[in-house]
């Protein structure tokens, strides 16, 4: 969630009241925002430096919150100290609108673009630093790092229409860059900004392009190259009157988003907010905009009153509404549907559901009846694995061994080489773009969690008897997911002789709990019918070779090998920092089923 | 003296060989009250102190501490106590010898001496410059220090306290705190230890021995023998509390296991936008291999498991009316998912963007489990009614690991599906849930969650911290979720969750949740855990 720095006297003089810091909190929790801080409550002395700021945490999908402007209006609202403007648009008195006119080789790189102008605004130091941090919030946010959004700001009074949004290759675009000195081409401006902090992390969305994006005036000034920079020629100051905003995108609806909220915040500075006539033939993208008409909705005055346990009348929800920024005008036809109108800056509202949950914000949650229907008896059920996993699990413990939780994630080394095991591939799932080396796959076997946890506990006296009832997961085609999660059951004791019988003890105790009765090798093999367990001599690169078991079942005339119990390798120990031998014992629980 | 030894433990060898018991109750019976720094005076404290507690734990002795403090000579005062005062040195040379030069004084009475001696000799007037020599002023001294230095040797203390200060300033006495025991007869007292037995055997019990037998005092300030035990990690140990709250409500137990989902069961079918920042490589794990999901489809097994599981529900609520049924027809649901995003349908005007098939596949550790309550959700539209699920298990973030953050832990979640169900129900029910805790009084904050609204973070009052707390997420779930799935309009879901990580620390204590989840957990503190009674700490 973005966290915006406001004024403090200068939103609360907006909002014409002193409120304490408890007072603000308690507003902001009602309308849905967190107060971090409130730094005139700081000791920290770049606190005390600077007059006192709120930091307020806004909803990622509430993008008319992300600047004062729009933080001060929508409280304003809220506490009914105003109605939400309604934007409009005024052609010049000329009565011919600036153009912009799209060329079609932009398909190939950043099709879209729209724009606004603001005439005669107002800056000040304030009004236009939020000007731009607002922008910058924007492109962070909405814009997923400008890949989707960029928006280029620029003073109209040094450049001349009509406009042109154009598609060249780099070499063929010269200018200099917003506050540098240089002309340089789209190349060279590559390398230029290559290692630069702000902007490095961008070149990449055109760099590899044959073409990169570029908006020239009627006298081929360069005014930006989207989306990285605009021109320093076009630069907007604090003296600037009118402003020409342009916005360049890949997806539409993110573009009339960004258009509407820079209106929606920084057009009540403005004289007149002035239509861009956009020319876009070739992909029927020609239009003014931005479209400023607010979207109409309608909103069903039972399903409100359903979903919140209230009885409102239709008056009622509107003023509710009316709080929340919206305009209910009425309702022709059915008197239980209310004829909505959502702001401009509303993008978030895209369903009754977001109406029915704005009278609810407006009501206050924390006021709407508590009541829990007494209507449905219900039948619990324990999902069989788990329970199946909790008497293993206890009967572990009782049995005098300690339950430890590693991680599922572990590294490929771990999980194999270090094990003696081979990756035939096709047996982990890999991860694509973990952010350390220690995760890369989801493990295979318990056993690299539980080596690993006794090793961060080597300190401490031996024996060391632990266990785990887990998941281990598996490429599997055949799923849909392709792949599918095993319960497992592992236990490792370290000790200063090897502990072999140990394990094998807690095997038959575990077994004896399951209903699994022991048989030998040669019963099982002899008689199908035989329902138990019996363990046999096996090769296994893990274990110390003569010293390594496995574990195969009877169930109901199905022979499974279900695990596999022994000393650890020497090897193994090594590979795992360990000091003294070790045995283990790892089961595929899912048989039990 | 079969069975028995003589005294509670055999003797010290510390003790430089001797039967300090014995000694004391031999002295005692000759000596009452005996003061430990005279009649013992060689036996260190430790050792005095242990055959006493012995004795007076079988009420043989009585003894009271006298706490003292005594003043010792430093190994410079000894010499000044055997030799005289460095004044007194340089004053008796020059005595001897009638006249030294400067120079020499070092030779005659040694460097030490001649440097603060010769100061103080000046000081006292015993002696005076004569050009470059030495040469008497007094012809009898009195050498104070010595004589102060010679009392604190004999009696351990000082009369004149200035004086002591004095001293003590001057490094030649420090002051030492010595503990000291005035020991009488116990009503209990006895020339010998009597014959004692540790512990009653079942030899005893054959002659009635143990009528007779005296048995050694138990000692009840010390822990008992340690118990080998095994333990349950104390975060499974929360998970067991919370899967009883489920389990008394009549929730059933989610199938979770699979910690791989598609981009559609975690994201897409949840109304999450391909182009939200949760899906973004920097929070997501995504998975190389396998490299794709397929298009949702039947899950017979995962099936035939819930079934198994409700069948007591439906043997329940079984009645004479026919319930049809109506087939998941999984293409339309994919259809109807990318046309919510994509343009907008049922009642919603959608995201409105370009919405990608490979987007929707992409294979990822969940990231939630609300991945798998989509699933469950999905299949309760075969035959709508109200019914509750939870699951507690692993989801996956992928995030920098610090103190408060894993790329892996677990989730709470539950799901509540009725017909007619109000927001303020939810409040009720969490309410409700979150007392079973100990918390009471909650706050509900509105918030934003792409597949819930409305959305609400819940707060609790922590009485310990005396601040509130967000403990949880709750809301009502999206009908652009829903209505895909086939589910009736006004069948609603409530959703909640919380971390089961979160409550196990502020529970435990922990501050850091790399010693809860993961290898670097402490046995130890594993098995020291107390049991959880969620209701009660």
């Amino acid at each position: 969630m973005p966290t915006i720095s406001v004024d403090k006297a200068a939103l609360l003089k907006a909002l014409e009241k002193e409120y304490t810091t408890e007072e603000f909190d308690e507003l902001c929790f009602e309308f849905g925002l967190e107060l971090d801080e409130d730094t005139s409550q700081s000791t920290k002395p770049e606190d005390l430096a600077q007059p006192a700021q709120l930091k307020i945490e806004i909803p990622a999908n509430r993008y008319d919150m992300l600047c004062y402007e729009g933080i001060a209006m929508n409280l304003r609202v809220f506490l009914q100290k105003e109605k939400l403007p309604k934007w409009t648009l005024t052609a010049p008195a000329s009565g011919e609108l600036e153009t912009l006119t799209i060329k079609e080789e932009t398909m190939q790189i950043r099709p879209l673009c729209s724009g606004v102008i603001f005439r005669n605004i107002k800056f000040t130091k304030e009004r236009y630093d939020s000007f731009i941090a607002l922008q910058d919030k924007l492109h962070q946010n909405l814009a997923r790092q400008r890949t989707l959004v960029s928006i280029g700001t620029h003073d109209l009074d040094t450049i001349k229409g009509p406009f042109t949004y154009e598609a060249l290759p780099p070499e063929q675009i010269e200018f200099i860059p917003l506050n540098q000195t240089q002309t340089m081409n789209g190349k060279q401006l590559m390398e230029f900004y290559e290692k630069d902090r702000n902007l490095g992390k961008y070149l990449s969305i055109i760099r590899d392009s044959p073409v990169y994006p570029v908006i020239f005036d009627s006298n081929r000034t360069v005014l930006s190259l989207p989306p990285i920079i605009n021109s320093n020629h076009s630069k907007i100051t604090l003296d600037t009157k009118n402003v020409l905003i342009e916005i360049t995108a890949l997806d539409k609806t993110k573009l009339e988003i960004v258009n509407h909220v820079l209106v929606a915040m920084f057009g009540g500075y403005a004289e007149s907010i002035e239509p861009l006539r956009v020319i876009s033939p070739h992909n029927n993208e020609s239009r003014d905009t931005p479209d400023l008409s607010p979207r109409e909705m309608q909103a069903e005055v039972d399903y409100i009153n359903q979903v919140t346990g209230l009885a409102l009348s239709p008056a009622e929800i509107s003023s509710l509404l009316e709080r929340m920024g919206h305009t209910v005008t009425g309702s022709n036809t059915d008197s239980n549907l209310l004829d909505v109108s959502v702001p401009i800056s509303r993008a978030d509202v895209l369903h009754q559901a977001d109406i029915m949950e704005d009278v609810a914000i407006a009501y206050g949650f924390n006021k709407l009846p508590r009541v829990y229907p007494n209507k449905t008896a219900a039948v619990a059920a324990p999902l069989p694995i788990n329970k199946l996993a909790d008497i293993v699990r206890v009967e572990s413990a009782a049995a005098g061994w300690t339950e430890v939780m590693p991680l599922i994630l572990c590294s490929h080394e771990e999980n194999f080489e270090w094990l003696n095991r081979k990756d035939n591939g096709g047996t982990a799932v890999r991860l694509a773009n973990p952010k350390t080396a220690e995760y890369q796959i989801v493990r295979t076997s318990l056993l690299p969690g539980l080596l690993k946890t006794i090793n961060s506990n080597r300190h401490q006296p031996v024996p060391i008897k632990v266990f785990e009832v887990s998941d281990v997961g598996f490429i599997d085609l055949t799923k849909e997911r392709k792949s599918r999660n095993e319960r497992h059951f592992a236990a490792a004791i370290m000790g200063k002789t090897s502990g072999f019988e140990q394990v094998h003890g807690l095997l038959d105790r575990i077994m004896l709990m399951l209903r699994s009765a022991f048989i030998t090798r040669e019963d099982g093999l002899k008689n199908e019918q035989l329902e138990g367990y019996w363990i046999e001599e096996v090769d296994d690169d893990t274990f110390l070779k003569g010293h390594s078991a496995a574990i195969k079942v009877n169930i109901g005339g199905k022979h499974h090998t279900i695990g596999v119990f022994g000393i650890l390798h020497p090897s193994v120990l090594k590979c795992f920092d360990l000091g003294y031998p070790i045995s283990t014992v790892e089961i595929n629980l899912e048989v039990f089923l | 003296m079969a069975g028995g030894t003589r005294g509670p433990v055999p003797v010290p060898l510390q003790a430089q060989d001797r039967n300090l018991t014995q000694e004391v109750l031999d002295l005692l019976d000759t000596k009452s009250p005996l003061q430990t720094s005279d009649d013992f005076s060689a036996i260190s404290q430790r050792d005095i102190k242990a055959a006493l507690d012995r004795l007076a734990s079988r009420s043989m002795v009585e003894f009271v501490t006298n706490d003292a403090e005594e003043a010792v000579l430093t190994k410079e005062a000894e010499t000044i106590v055997a030799d005289g005062s460095h004044e007194f040195r340089v004053w008796a040379a020059v005595k001897d010898a009638g006249k030294i030069p400067i120079k020499e004084l070092a030779k005659v009475v040694g460097a030490e001496s001649a440097k603060v001696g010769q100061g103080n000799a000046f000081k006292h007037k015993w002696i005076k410059k004569d050009g470059d020599s030495l040469v008497l002023v007094a012809n009898e001294v009195k050498d104070t220090t010595r004589e102060l230095l010679q009392e604190v040797q004999e009696t351990k203390s000082l009369s004149d306290a200035k004086a002591l200060t004095d001293l003590k300033k001057r490094k030649l006495v420090t002051l030492t705190k010595v503990i000291t025991y005035t020991v009488t007869k116990g009503p209990k007292y006895a020339k010998e230890m009597p014959v004692e037995v540790t512990d009653l055997t079942s030899d005893m019990l054959v002659g009635d021995a143990w009528k007779t037998t005296n048995f050694k005092p138990y000692n009840f300030n010390a822990l008992g023998a340690s118990q080998d035990a095994g333990a349950l990690h104390p975060l499974n140990k929360v998970r067991q509390e919370f899967r009883n709250i489920f389990f008394n409500q009549g929730f059933v137990e989610m199938p979770t296991g699979h910690f791989v989902d598609s981009g559609f069961w975690n994201f897409d079918a949840l109304f999450v936008p391909q182009q939200h920042p949760a899906r973004d490589m920097q929070d997501t794990f995504f998975i190389s291999d396998p490299p794709k999901a397929d298009k949702p489809r039947a899950d017979p097994e995962t099936e035939a498991q819930l079934n198994a599981m409700e069948a007591g529900s439906k043997r329940l609520f079984a009645s004479s009316e026919t319930i049809e049924t109506k087939p998941r027809d999984y293409e339309k649901y994919w259809k109807d998912v990318q046309a919510v995003h994509q343009e907008g349908a049922f009642g919603s005007i959608g995201y409105r963007y370009p919405w990608s098939e490979d987007e929707c596949l992409r294979l990822v550790l969940r990231t939630h489990t609300t991945a798998v309550s989509t699933w469950v959700l999905h299949r309760l539209a075969e035959n709508p009614r109200p019914a509750r699920y939870f699951s507690i298990d692993r989801v996956f973030r992928n995030e920098s690991v610090d103190a408060t953050h894993l790329a892996e832990f677990h989730q709470v979640e539950g799901v509540i599906a009725d017909f007619g169900l109000t927001l303020g129900g939810l409040m009720k029910f969490l309410e409700d849930f979150f007392a079973k805790m100990g918390l009471e009084n909650l706050r509900f904050k509105p918030a934003y969650n792409p597949y819930t609204e409305p959305s609400m973070e819940i707060f609790g009052y922590h009485k310990g911290l005396k601040r509130w707390l967000e403990i949880g997420n709750s809301g009502m779930f999206r009908p652009e979720m829903l209505e895909p799935m086939g589910l009736p309009k006004d069948l609603r879901v409530y959703g909640f969750g919380l971390s089961l990580e979160r409550p196990t620390m502020m529970k435990y204590g922990v501050d850091n949740i790399r010693e809860l989840l993961g290898h670097k957990s402490d046995l130890r503190w594993i098995r020291e855990q107390p049991a959880v009674r969620l209701e009660k700490d």
